[in-house]
């Protein structure tokens, strides 16, 4: 508990500059989150330990300081993060003081509510709907805050950021609601849920930017370090763990690598880099002629793979 | 960085994907990848050229039929502003999409196919942007290779386009003419080696010097709150902030206010960003405001400058655009949402619809369907705060929300 020298002391060092940030996209997620606090009675906020649901921890912290952030965090756990991720997270959690809510692919898997997936491009990304769609029942949630954005895939691009999931999770694209100024409709039936997209309009630059500016912690594995790795299909894919499924023929060896995006680990590729720090992680993105979801084998199985997997309920 | 969103329209086969994809590949925006995908699937269905629209229309109803169906955002940057295209679908029976579009525009793309000229669906096209007074529009004459590069095909059909300007309502707007080729890139980003005759800057130029900061900055700040934080905190136990988004102008630290409904009267104390303290916060700043008194404030309150008030009233007259399968009748009944507030709203009367293609009124009309444009009264349960849609663009307009369904039935510009 402060005293009240200290919070005087702390309340003068409070003054910032003139104006607050003119960050347009940061002003936008900041007043979709607050809407979702205030139009819904049990909101979560799902949370991968990726870049961009870390980004919108923090964009949440921005929307209710100096209260709480006023709804848990929830975890699909695939079972195969990198274990860098998870340390990452429960730090994170701690700090924050908010309640994390884990719900397994693994448990889903025993209940015999989903298959295992086989074979070399065996991948549980499908599987967490199922665990997802179970848990928003559970709990009841009725809006499910996500760190999707219209720029990475074009299916995801016709997204709404209140967008409608009806009693079985799933996405009714063609007869989407429209959204007019900045209004944002939230009004669903019992049974219902909305995913809110709150970085709809961000970039993969804009999130990499705002990372840099606000010096927020990310996990690891997205700076450049030694790996084993082998390659498929052109991409580089981790051999450090017995998630991905490695063929004997196919060769290990040790490469600078990092990755871009943080998913399940067996539909996750790294990329070559040497980008260490952030200053060069973002430079490198700025360079960059090959999109973020290029390494994610997940949207390589059919040009309307993430079209089909939103219908289903995937997040 | 400077966010530029901007609105196209344009009819079946004007070339807008190709426009849009043009823009994206020769501002070096679409990744390598991408690109391929492009090359694939065109290659796979014999065109001769790459189909730029494969990268935008992004549902599978869309590339079956080789339309676009729904808005899609479509992103891309150069070294001095973010860029973001909402891509509407220019269909008669999608009127919805564009009016959705444009409402988070600040400019707009109006695309012509040099062969055809202005049509219909041009006035369409034009109608809207002015209903929703875009301040800039960009009408590009497309398909110009198609016309042998010719001056007097442009000339003639931006004559035509300026007989329809004579038509708006809203007279401030800025409309630029562009002659270019999507297809083969002429003054898209790069100026064409075809038309010499053309002095302008080319679509990306123009782009790159609207100024849109101050567009609409009306020097009228209105403050809805959207949010009461209330932390009970040891360390800030007696803190009450109201937070919310500032609209229209700007607030600063010691401002005199009244808030509304309850017309109370107090001073801003602080304004916070996350855990600072700001002098003033700009048009469109997420903030939390505090006050040196204590007031009773809750959601879809609205925090105003002392001498400078809103209409505060049950009844309003808007023009509406109607959204949904199910007719708008007079009598009856729809939530009405302005900004965070809602109330309920019963239809008065329809005086009567505006044909969007300039060619007119209708009066007498029994009820309206999806795509309608019309002149409604309506009276509410609650008073809101409003002002009229020309001189505050968020605080005079609403949405309509059916409750049977929960849709967005429609949307209104508060006359």
């Amino acid at each position: 508990m402060s005293t009240l020298t200290e919070l005087i002391k702390k309340s003068d060092t409070l003054i910032g500059d003139e104006r607050p940030s003119a960050n347009a996209l940061e002003h936008e997620a900041i007043y979709i989150i607050r809407e979702v606090a205030a139009q819904f009675e049990k909101p979560v906020l799902l949370f991968s330990g990726g870049k961009d649901s870390i980004t919108l921890v923090r964009l949440a912290q921005k929307a209710f300081w100096p209260a709480k952030i006023p709804f848990p965090l929830m975890h699909i756990d695939t079972g195969h993060n990198f274990p860098e991720t998870i340390e990452f997270r429960d730090k994170l959690v701690e700090e924050l003081g908010v309640e994390l809510i884990v719900r397994n692919v693994q448990d889903s898997i025993d209940e015999g509510k989903v298959v295992e997936e086989t074979g070399k491009y065996a991948s549980r990304n499908m599987l967490q709907t199922t665990t997802l769609l179970d848990a928003i029942e559970e709990f009841k949630f009725d809006a499910c805050i996500g760190g999707a954005r219209r720029d990475e895939e074009k299916a995801r691009a016709k997204e709404r950021i209140f967008s409608v999931r009806d009693d079985f999770g799933q996405w009714d694209e063609k007869n989407q609601r429209p959204e007019l100024f900045d209004m944002l409709n939230g009004e669903i039936e019992i049974g219902q849920n909305v995913r809110v997209f709150p970085i709809s309009n961000w970039t993969e630059l804009d999130v990499w930017s705002y990372i840099q500016k606000e010096n927020i912690e990310i996990p690891s594995i997205y700076f450049a370090h030694k790996r084993n790795i082998f390659l498929r299909d052109g991409l580089i894919w981790s051999a450090e763990d017995e998630v991905v499924f490695r063929a004997e023929d196919e060769q290990v060896e040790e490469r600078m690598v990092r990755f871009r995006t943080v998913g399940d680990m067996s539909c996750t590729a790294a990329v070559e880099s040497y980008a260490d720090t952030i200053d060069k992680v973002v430079a490198e993105i700025r360079d960059s002629r090959i999109s973020e979801r290029g390494a994610r084998i997940d949207d390589k199985r059919s040009e309307a793979a993430m079209e089909k997997r939103k219908q289903q309920g995937y997040f | 960085m400077e966010v530029l969103k901007l609105a196209t329209a344009g009819s079946v086969d004007d070339g807008k994907s190709t426009l849009i994809g043009r823009l994206l590949y020769d501002t070096k925006s679409m990744t390598d990848d991408k690109l391929e995908a492009i090359e694939r699937t065109s290659k796979q269905k014999g065109y001769d050229y790459l189909d730029f629209s494969l990268a935008t229309d992004g549902l599978v109803a869309e590339r079956e039929q080789g339309i676009t169906i729904d808005v899609a955002h479509i992103y891309f940057s150069t070294p001095s502003k973010s860029y973001i295209i909402a891509d509407t679908p220019g269909h008669v029976e999608y009127t919805r999409n564009m009016v959705t579009g444009a409402s988070t525009s600040q400019a707009s793309i109006i695309l012509i196919d040099a062969r055809k000229g202005v049509i219909e669906q041009t006035h369409r096209h034009f109608f809207i942007n002015n209903l929703l007074r875009i301040k800039d529009v960009i009408v590009a004459i497309n398909k110009m290779d198609l016309v042998d590069f010719s001056e007097e095909t442009y000339n003639k059909i931006k004559a035509d386009f300026e007989e329809l300007m004579k038509k708006r309502e809203y007279q401030d707007q800025t409309i630029t003419f562009i002659p270019v080729s999507a297809l083969k890139g002429d003054n898209v980003v790069n100026r064409s080696e075809h038309m010499s005759w053309y002095k302008g800057q080319t679509l990306l130029e123009h782009l790159e010097e609207l100024d849109q900061k101050d567009i609409y900055n009306t020097g009228t700040p209105r403050f809805p709150v959207q949010y009461v934080i209330r932390p009970k905190t040891d360390d800030f136990h007696d803190f009450r902030g109201f937070s919310g988004k500032v609209y229209g102008g700007e607030l600063s630290v010691g401002d005199e206010v009244i808030v509304l409904p309850s017309m109370t009267r107090s001073t801003i104390k602080d304004i916070y960003f996350y855990d600072k303290k700001y002098q003033t916060a700009p048009r469109r700043s997420s903030v939390t405001i505090t006050l040196e008194d204590e007031v009773n404030v809750s959601r879809g309150d609205m925090l105003v400058k002392v001498g400078d008030l809103p209409t505060v009233d049950k009844q309003l007259t808007a023009t509406i655009s109607w959204m949904d399968g199910a007719s708008f009748i007079p009598g009856g009944k729809y939530v009405l949402q302005h900004g965070v507030n809602k109330v309920l709203a019963k239809v008065d009367a329809i005086e009567h619809k505006i044909n969007p293609d300039y060619s007119g009124i209708e009066e007498n009309v029994s009820a309206l369907q999806m795509n309608d444009i019309a002149k409604v009264r309506f009276r509410l349960n609650k008073p809101i705060f409003y002002d009229k849609f020309k001189n505050h663009r968020t605080n005079g307009s609403f949405i309509l929300i059916d409750s049977r369904t929960n849709n967005t039935a429609g949307v209104g510009f508060i006359e």
